[in-house]
């Protein structure tokens, strides 16, 4: 048997080693070497998930459902796996935002609300105090059980009130010499971590010694322990799925819930976020954190079907097989180590637990009001933070020790940590979805959060105290005012399931529910969508930069901000935060210049560091003159944003037509340029063509002038050719003024009743001397009956004796043919030229009825028009309301075609 | 007695030139293009040609490109006689090789007197 001394002895002397390894962590810190920027010791630190609940209570569960104690192991390994891309996310806002916790956490995510930050804070403290009670309970059962073992009088063994009260008691001391040894708050407390990492490598050591020992020791290996187990049918059951309650609804509801209770527990989100040194720890941690949970729980079953096998049913708590196995093997040393391991795991929880929440206590709940109330004297706001969160910590331990004296004898240790489980699970909704969906609303957030608790506190918490006797048994069964529907445990006639999972199910409905109903059909205020903005997009860098400029509207001198700042943070730190400020955007500060928006920004989240952000916020508008934060003045803000983003747009769309613009000018201007060169070419082919018959001219005059004496033979000749070329200069000239003339509009059209038949005839007439000369002969072919159109005469015959002319010279001597056939078809009379030349190319057949085009054959043979002949033609006849176009004359040769609508006597 | 080749495809200058040079005292051949000019080059072996340059089949530059490309051919003159008036036919011209060159109409008088100032240089046959 134990002395008591010792007992007390190596506990203090525990707890000294821990306070040693703190006070090491924190020095480190100081000196600028953390030792806990280190992915190992913080996946140890996350074990801190492992509580007294673990440590004891797994076996208890174990010994009365089998694998039943597993969901609260799956939930947080399955959780792990989506750890790198979900909880990366929280702590990088984290670190933007200077989050101090979870309650902190949530609250700036909607909008900076006090409120939901104190709603947080109260669902925390009211949730955990049944944890704590637990840890309370293991504490004091498991020293009791050291103190008082002998094997007579087991069955009496409770854990005494008394010990429970020094437990907590001294616990508060050891969380406040932890937690709260310095002025400045702000700090991650680096030396708790550590202590934590320590505290978890000890307890898997010692649990799992108790686990070799047992299956080792007392058996002969895990085969003959199972061996021996399987014939005893009791035990045998328990290999089963058969005894879990509530079955796999109640498996899926724990798995659940543990999922969501290793992130927003708020000692969990303390190690996990606000503790985080790098952001890539987790990944570390993702993998290495479920193999803790496996090492830790291996020997959960063999332990329990030992404890089964020794003690008689009900005989000893099967909660407290770890601590009576040894015992009854008398193995004290054995013993007393898995009671240092028991210790460990119950004041990690202990410790981290109450820090965060007599921070979350002190930041979001109590500041907020006394800021509001003005109760705070600013001149000593460090010390009083102090004071709050150590009288926090006393506070929460206490009313854990309420709990346990009110409620802790009728449950076993798991049930009671499930509770608090369920009350954590109510915090999943409001992050998850917020950090995901913009338009969850601080509103939808605050009705959520409320509707979840209220619904856990209904089902859970008040059944509690009414099993226990405090309140009427009745209101449990069969239900509030005595109607089953009300009743706690079957609310609204939903029965089969285990209370746990009938509070997971109704609380979430609730919380979800009310959520996402709330903010679907509410409008969110200015201030709330800048941080669900933020907070969904933080991995953009420009919204990130967005965080340093909120918008404060209002003045305040720098020495005001200053002042506040170092009264929360100290002297030392603050001017060193504003010489870097000042640094960072070249600034030298006067005590009395006025600090811009972006100053007052920065020196709010200096003060979220310490007091959280909706504190923060209060504190700043306190000594801002003019309004904190005018939604009118935010929605200007926006808008402002919103009409740039719409100008910029604008600009887009004008830079846009501007190109079109600018390619359809380049289009016309290529067209004018083509034109030109066109118009250029055509004067400089009209000019060649004009100098050919002038140069003949005053060559032959010349010579006629120089040679008086020239035979007159000979002299009339040469005479006979300069009128010949006179003609054709006369002709050239008229082609060019005609194109030009009906070019230009200004042509008088003289339009009569035509018989087309002997138009056609008249221009075969006028082209014969040419054919003969070219030895061509001209085929015709009309029909026998006249066919009328209205027309131009002389410009109908000058179309036809164009193409015929143009027919002719494009044929070749003596073997040339060319044909004119004109007919009729439906109201339209046809005229086509059809000659046995080299043909035009199908890309040409456009192009050469545009003025001053000629084909390019100079190589070939000379043009010997003007390159105005088809355009004059087109132009004659579309001015008759007809078309004209070039087909191929198969298997060689040209096929020109024109159509004129016919006059209606004629169809 | 020095030989003038004529090449142009409009009969009327072509009968003018051939005054003018018969006038002066040289022989003279003609021919109406650019192909024919070329194998006139060989069999008649001018010394000087009266070059137009829109001709069909082969056109006035390449008729002197070739002349000047054949060593045979160095000591032809090449007047070049055009109604193609721009400066940059001009040079085009003169680039290619030709010793002259005649914006038509001319005057008879002025083709001529070149036409006899470039043919003293070179030795009479």
């Amino acid at each position: 048997m134990l002395q008591q001394w010792i007992i007390l002895l190596v506990s203090f002397g525990y707890l000294g080693i821990l306070f040693a390894i703190a006070y090491y962590g924190d020095k480190r810190a100081d000196a600028g070497r953390s030792i806990i920027s280190n992915p190992y010791i913080y996946t140890f630190s996350i074990a801190v998930y492992c509580t007294g609940w673990t440590f004891y209570g797994s076996v208890g569960r174990a010994a009365s459902t089998g694998v039943g104690f597993l969901p609260i192991y799956l939930g947080p390994t399955l959780a792990a796996t989506v750890w790198w891309f979900v909880l990366r996310k929280i702590i990088r806002l984290s670190k933007v935002n200077n989050i101090t916790s979870i309650a902190d956490f949530i609250a700036s995510r909607y909008g900076k609300s006090s409120v939901i930050g104190g709603l947080v804070t109260v669902i925390s403290i009211v949730g955990i105090m049944p944890y704590i009670a637990l840890q309370l309970k293991s504490i004091s059962s498991s020293f009791n059980v050291l103190f008082h073992y002998n094997s007579q009088n087991v069955s009496e063994l409770g854990a005494g009130h008394d010990t429970a009260l020094y437990v907590a008691l001294v616990l508060a001391v050891f969380s406040i010499l932890f937690g709260t040894r310095h002025i400045d708050v702000t700090e991650r407390h680096e030396g708790m971590v550590a202590a934590i990492a320590f505290e978890s490598i000890v307890k898997l050591l010692a649990f799992s010694a108790v686990g070799i020992y047992v299956t080792y020791m007392m058996f002969d290996g895990p085969k003959d322990l199972f061996r021996q187990a399987a014939l005893e049918p009791e035990i045998a059951r328990l290999m089963t799925m058969e005894p879990l309650p509530g079955g796999y609804a109640s498996w899926l509801a724990l798995t659940f819930i543990s999922m969501t209770a290793i992130m927003f527990l708020p000692r969990q989100f303390q190690v996990l976020v606000v503790e985080n040194v790098n952001e890539k720890h987790v990944r570390t941690a993702s993998w290495l954190f479920p193999l803790y949970l496996l090492a830790i729980n291996i020997f959960v079953l063999p332990i329990a079907f030992a404890g089964l096998m020794f003690f008689h049913a009900g005989s000893v708590d099967a909660d407290m097989f770890v601590l009576t196995l040894p015992l009854k093997a008398g193995d004290e040393a054995l013993a007393l180590f898995v009671f240092i391991g028991g210790l460990s795991a119950a004041t990690g929880m202990v410790i981290v637990e109450t820090i965060a929440l007599s921070t979350m206590l002190c930041n979001d709940l109590l500041m907020p009001v006394l800021l509001r109330l003005k109760l705070l004297r600013r001149d000593d706001m460090g010390r009083t933070l102090l004071i709050i969160r150590r009288g926090g910590i006393l506070l929460i331990l206490l009313l854990g020790y309420l709990y346990f004296r009110l409620i802790g004898e009728s449950y076993a240790l798991v049930t009671i940590g499930l509770v608090s489980f369920t009350a954590a699970a109510q915090f999943a909704p409001a992050i998850l979805l917020g950090i995901y969906w913009k338009g969850v609303s601080r509103r939808g957030a605050l009705a959520g959060l409320a509707g979840g608790f209220a619904v856990w506190a209904y089902t859970l918490l008040l059944p509690s105290f009414a099993i226990s006797g405090w309140i009427p048994t009745s209101f449990v069964e069969p239900g509030l005012f005595g109607i089953f529907e009300l009743g706690p445990y079957h609310l609204f006639n939903l029965t089969g399931f285990d209370p746990i999972t009938h509070s997971v199910f109704w609380s979430m409905l609730f919380n979800v529910g009310l959520m996402v109903g709330v903010s679907l059909f509410g409008r969110q205020e200015a201030l709330d969508q800048l941080q669900a903005a933020m907070f969904v997009d933080v991995y953009k860098k420009r919204v990130i930069d967005r965080a340093d400029a909120p918008l404060w509207h209002g003045k305040t001198k720098v020495n005001d901000l200053k002042g506040l700042v170092t009264r929360m943070i100290g002297a030392e730190r603050a001017d060193a935060a504003f010489r870097s400020y000042a640094l960072r955007h070249s600034l030298v500060f006067h005590d009395d210049s006025l600090a811009d928006e972006s100053l007052i920004a920065f020196a709010e989240r200096e003060l979220a560091g310490t007091v959280g952000a909706a504190s923060a916020r209060v504190m700043v508008s306190s000594i801002i003159e003019g309004e904190a934060l005018s939604i009118e003045g935010l929605m200007k803000v926006l808008d402002e944003t919103s009409q740039v983003i719409e100008y910029s747009h604008r600009l887009e769309q004008k830079s846009r037509e501007l190109e079109a613009a600018t390619s359809e000018l380049k289009r016309t201007n290529e067209r004018l340029k083509e034109l030109d060169r066109m118009k250029d070419e055509f004067v400089s082919t009209v000019s060649h063509e004009l100098r050919t018959p002038l140069t003949s001219i005053r060559a032959f005059s010349e010579i006629l002038q120089d040679d008086a004496n020239m035979d007159p033979q000979q002299r009339q000749q040469l005479l006979r050719i300069v009128v010949k070329e006179t003609e054709r200069l006369t002709r050239l000239v008229n082609q060019v003024l005609d194109f030009t003339k009906i070019d230009s509009g200004s042509y008088q059209w003289a339009h009569e009743k035509l018989d087309l038949v002997s138009v056609v005839q008249e221009s075969a007439a006028a082209t014969s001397q040419l054919s003969q000369n070219k030895n061509i002969s001209i085929t015709r072919e009309s029909p026998q009956r006249p066919v009328l159109v209205f027309g131009d005469k002389d410009r109908l015959v000058q179309v036809i004796i164009n193409l015929l002319s143009n027919a002719i010279k494009y044929c070749a001597q003596d073997t040339g043919k060319v044909h004119i056939r004109l007919s009729c078809a439906d109201d339209k009379a046809r005229i086509e030229v059809l000659d046995n030349g080299p043909g035009i190319a199908p890309s040409e057949r456009e192009r050469i009825f545009e003025r001053f085009h000629q084909l390019d054959d100079s190589s070939k043979s000379k043009p010997h028009g003007t390159g105005l002949g088809l355009a004059i033609c087109k132009t004659i006849v579309e001015n008759h309301n007809g078309r004209i176009w070039v087909e191929s004359n198969q298997p060689n040769g040209s096929n020109f075609v024109f159509t004129l609508p016919l006059l209606a006597d004629s169809r | 007695m020095h030989r003038i080749l004529i090449v142009d495809d409009e009969p009327n200058i072509v009968l003018a030139l051939e005054l003018l040079m018969k006038k002066e005292g040289f022989e003279v051949h003609a021919v109406d293009d650019g192909e024919k000019a070329f194998h006139a080059l060989g069999e008649f072996q001018p010394d000087l040609v009266l070059l137009d340059i829109m001709m069909p089949k082969m056109d006035g530059y390449e008729v002197c490109q070739r002349i000047r490309a054949d060593a045979s051919l160095k000591n032809v003159r090449i007047v070049m006689l055009t109604a193609k008036g721009r400066e940059v036919e001009k040079e085009k011209g003169l680039a290619l090789g030709v010793d002259l060159y005649i914006t038509k109409p001319f005057s008879t008088r002025e083709v001529v007197s070149k036409v006899k100032e470039l043919l003293t240089v070179m030795p009479d046959r």
